[in-house]
């Protein structure tokens, strides 16, 4: 997010008691009701404790309309820690094998061990598809949106093509919805964000470009 | 040749989701068991090796899971050597 110089303190800093949230909280220079609250890269996550997460989660929804926790990728200690308080989760996976079967386990862990799935509750859930490129998916190369969501059986909040915008934007410490915002990834997440939010965005399947190859290329595999 | 290589390589999508569903049918299946049955297995055993002392290659654990019922069955031999050293110490 571009916000690696201004980092003093961090989240482990918070829940240790060194820093208060307010001084951890980075106010973000380009939206003016988002802050940052950094994770630190360097020191381990063991050093966080769940009741100290616990505390900043709670002080962190008194001030703000949503907390968005960024959870590791994978199962580890820190993703199940970032998950454990949530009320809402989006499970962000990759048209392939290995991210859609760590998807599968992450959805079994929001269903067992959050403090909502342990009251009897059960945590929103939905699938946020990345890189998706509708070409291969056509081909037959890749995994296709039906296939996902058959093997996950969890609502779509949208599907983010794949393109080149969003690591120029990565390289740039920008996010692709602010850097690009006409580019076909950023309105993608901006339609994902409404969907969230309770809108009725219908949904938009990426169409692959015709050029004269793809549609040559598209026949033959058909 | 280079031909029909291109064309078989065109569709490995079907290849990733049969691949996916035995990975999860095995995991999902594995996730379920954790909860009951094998916590039954775990607490049956140690109550079992508070008493005697039994060997690890000794113990026979199947566990068959069905719809309607799943069944936990566990084979303890019991050495008399071990009862008779376990008694006298």
């Amino acid at each position: 997010m571009g916000a690696e110089r201004r980092v003093v303190y961090d989240l482990i800093n918070v829940v240790q008691g060194v820093a208060k949230l307010p001084q951890a909280l980075i106010r973000d220079k380009r939206i003016d009701t988002l802050s940052l609250l950094p994770a630190s890269q360097t020191r381990d996550k063991d050093a966080l404790s769940e009741d100290g997460v616990a505390r900043v989660i709670r002080e962190l929804r008194a001030k703000f309309d949503w907390v968005i926790c960024d959870s590791p990728a994978g199962i580890e200690r820190g993703a199940t820690l970032a998950m454990r308080f949530a009320d809402t989760a989006i499970i962000v996976t990759n048209p392939e094998v290995s991210s859609v079967r760590d998807s599968d386990r992450i959805i079994g862990l929001l269903d067992s061990k959050t403090v909502k799935a342990e009251r009897g509750d059960r945590v929103e859930k939905h699938i946020l598809i990345a890189r998706y490129d509708p070409v291969r998916a056509a081909r037959g190369e890749m995994l296709n949106i039906k296939d996902v969501l058959d093997i996950l059986s969890l609502p779509l909040l949208g599907i983010i093509p794949e393109s080149e915008e969003v690591l120029r934007a990565s390289n740039l410490g920008s996010p692709v919805t602010l850097n690009d915002p006409t580019s076909a990834p950023a309105r993608a997440y901006c339609d994902a964000a409404r969907r969230l939010e309770g809108h009725n965005v219908p949904m938009m399947i990426p169409t692959e470009r015709k050029g004269f190859f793809d549609k040559l290329l598209g026949r033959r595999a058909a | 040749m280079t031909l029909a290589t291109l064309f078989r390589r065109r569709s490995s999508a079907p290849v990733a989701r049969e691949r996916l569903q035995i990975l999860l049918s095995h995991e999902r299946t594995c996730r379920g068991q954790s909860d009951l049955l094998s916590s039954l297995r775990d607490e049956i055993l140690a109550v079992v090796a508070r008493h005697v002392n039994v060997e690890r290659d000794q113990v026979f654990v199947t566990m068959d899971r069905g719809d309607i019922v799943s069944r936990l069955e566990i084979n303890v031999e019991v050495p008399h050597t071990t009862e008779t050293q376990a008694a006298a110490g």
